[in-house]
């Protein structure tokens, strides 16, 4: 047994599905699990958490065996190293949000103090809601408390089960950073249940993909993203392409990064979690690529990729076509409609413009 | 003025039976409200008895289960040199099985709102079954807990029926204020009788009072 792995066999009937995984996860960094809804997400993050019980197989967190039921072996959920962070934060609302920290302490594992108040309390900007009761908080404020009070546990792993589902758009405008830099700072390892590639590609290292409580691909963001495209898991899973290149700097006053990508240049909006050198990984929606056969002047794109089309997919029932265009050693998606390849007499082989607007990024650090 | 003894002989049962019944109740509450057992609706159903039958039945029932030539009775007799029936230990027992269901359902719905949602928080944040319970739901039902503990205690002050069958009326021992109340009417004693039910009709309205002042307003933070 490794141990810096997650090992999971688990079998469970759950309403309508079977849930049947196989799966070894390292213990470093941030697993997203991802897939549809009803896909078993969060019944996965349940039976590891140790809130329900499998029906047959085995969770192992590195040595430590959690559940083993063929050896009657069952450790009761607050026996387990793991912290966990709902969907609806679940505050206690008759303590304040110091209480609710207090809480989480005073039952921390014994051993050394790996998450101390004052670096979580100031990573997550909690001091000005210490004395604030739960329900006074917005969504984002309640699962920013949540996170901290499960870091407050000393955890050897984190559950986070899609803290962000339950918040309209700004909200999770302001979380997002604030998920991003502390899990990165305090390098603890997580699983991450959602279903947004957005959130996915910004917050994970790799991905665990589930489609009807079975897991149908687990590695590196990249990798399973462009198995994703073949296969998309959801009906309106959006096609796209992701990009890995290098954060050269920050433009703080125009509020821009700007990363290498295999010798060129992208602008993105910036992120203050990075720092140059950094990877950085971008999932460009195919919709949002727009292609052009001369440089474009005076136009207000400033993400102009030279590259050359590898292969044009085109079906008579759409209106669309799909190109890949090699950048690099990296390919790029572009959706254009059918009318738009005609008129350019665009070809494979041929040398062309791929033009990205900055704000259509899903953008992560890797 | 008539002899107020009986007040607070009704006070001493009615403050025995609460605090027995709230070592009682609460896990019998609990359990009723977080199982999943087939055997929940007869539970239910026989916790709930005491509301619609008549005192007398109890009383009756009660008699035959605790008088001294019965196992429990003489058991207790051979324990303690006393019976069981017409004393004041035989009408707290009673008392007990009278006011159960005023404890066990109010405390029942205020666990079933806690839900499961915040337990399996407690448990995440390494609070065992127990500590859980003490330092989340008994906090989170804490209305539920006021709202039982006051209605169990004025549904004791309150009885009449059980009290005459099982205790009689020993000064001292058995002559609660409904007793007392009763026989003061029976002598013709209009004077001493409107006093105590007047005495009785004001606390049993300001328990109510508080009971739905607490409901509606009340909002509890501690910690």
């Amino acid at each position: 047994m490794s141990d810096d792995r997650l090992c999971l066999q688990l079998r469970a009937r759950r309403g309508g599905f079977d849930l049947d995984i196989e799966a070894e996860i390292p213990l470093a960094g941030i697993t997203a699990v991802f897939g549809p809804s009803g896909s078993g997400k969060t019944s996965l993050l349940r039976l590891v958490a140790g809130l329900d019980r499998p029906d047959e197989g085995r969770i192992a967190m590195g040595d430590t065996v959690w559940v083993d039921r063929a050896r009657h072996v069952f450790t009761p959920s607050h026996q387990r190293a793991a912290g966990l962070v709902f969907q609806d934060a679940r505050l206690f609302s008759h303590l304040s949000v110091a209480g609710n920290l207090d809480y989480a302490q005073r039952r921390a594992a014994t051993g050394p103090t790996r998450f101390d108040f004052e670096t979580i309390i100031e990573a997550l900007d909690l001091a000005p809601l210490l004395p604030r009761r739960p329900a006074s908080l917005s969504g984002g404020e309640a699962q920013r408390v949540a996170l901290a009070r499960a870091l407050l546990t000393q955890p050897r792993l984190l559950l986070l089960d899609e803290p962000m589902a339950g918040l309209d758009h700004a909200r999770k405008a302001e979380l997002l950073p604030y998920l991003d830099t502390t899990l990165r700072q305090l390098e603890i390892p997580a699983l991450y249940v959602s279903h947004s590639v957005e959130e996915v590609v910004r917050l994970s290292d790799r991905v665990l993909a589930l489609s009807q409580g079975r897991c149908v691909a687990m590695g590196p963001v990249e990798e399973v993203f462009a198995r994703l495209e073949i296969e998309p898991l959801e009906r309106d899973f959006e096609a796209g392409s992701i990009l890995a290149g290098q954060l050269i700097d920050q433009d703080e006053r125009l509020q821009l990064s700007r990363v290498d990508i295999g010798g060129q240049v992208l602008e993105l909006p910036m992120s203050a979690a990075l720092q140059p050198g950094d990877t950085v990984r971008l999932r460009i929606r195919a919709r949002d690529v727009a292609i052009a056969t001369l440089k474009p002047q005076a136009i207000s794109i400033r993400n102009v990729l030279d590259g050359r089309i590898m292969a044009i997919s085109e079906n008579e029932t759409s209106p669309y076509a799909d190109l890949t265009v090699s950048i690099g050693t990296s390919q790029l998606k572009a959706r254009l409609t059918r009318a738009s390849i005609e008129a350019l007499e665009l070809a494979p082989g041929q040398a062309v413009y791929a033009l990205v607007k900055s704000a259509s990024f899903d953008r992560g650090p890797g | 003025m008539p002899d107020l003894g009986p007040l607070w002989l009704s006070l001493q049962l009615a403050a025995i039976t609460t605090v027995i019944l709230l070592a009682l109740g609460t896990p019998l509450a609990w359990w009723l409200a977080r199982t999943r057992s087939g055997l929940k609706p007869a539970i239910e159903a026989l916790t709930a008895l005491p509301l619609i039958l008549p005192p007398t039945v109890i009383g009756f029932y009660l008699l035959i289960l605790l008088n001294p030539t019965s196992p429990i009775g003489r058991f207790w007799l051979t324990l303690t040199g006393d019976t069981l029936t017409f004393s004041f230990t035989g009408l707290v027992v009673a008392s007990v099985v009278y006011s159960l269901p005023f404890m066990v359902q109010p405390l029942q719905s205020a666990f079933e709102s806690v839900g499961r949602a915040p337990l399996e928080a407690a448990a995440s944040l390494g609070a065992s079954p127990l500590d859980a319970f003490f330092s989340v739901a008994a906090p989170l039902s804490i209305r539920g807990f006021l709202t039982a503990s006051i209605l169990s205690f004025a549904h004791t002050i309150g009885e009449f029926g059980v009290v005459l069958m099982v205790g009689g009326s020993i000064p001292g021992q058995t002559r609660v204020i409904s007793i007392a109340i009763f026989e003061q009417v029976e002598s013709l004693q209009y004077q001493d009788a409107h006093i105590l039910s007047g005495l009785l009709i004001a606390f049993s309205f300001a328990t109510l009072l508080l009971v739905y002042s607490l409901n509606r307003r009340f909002r509890i933070h501690v910690g």
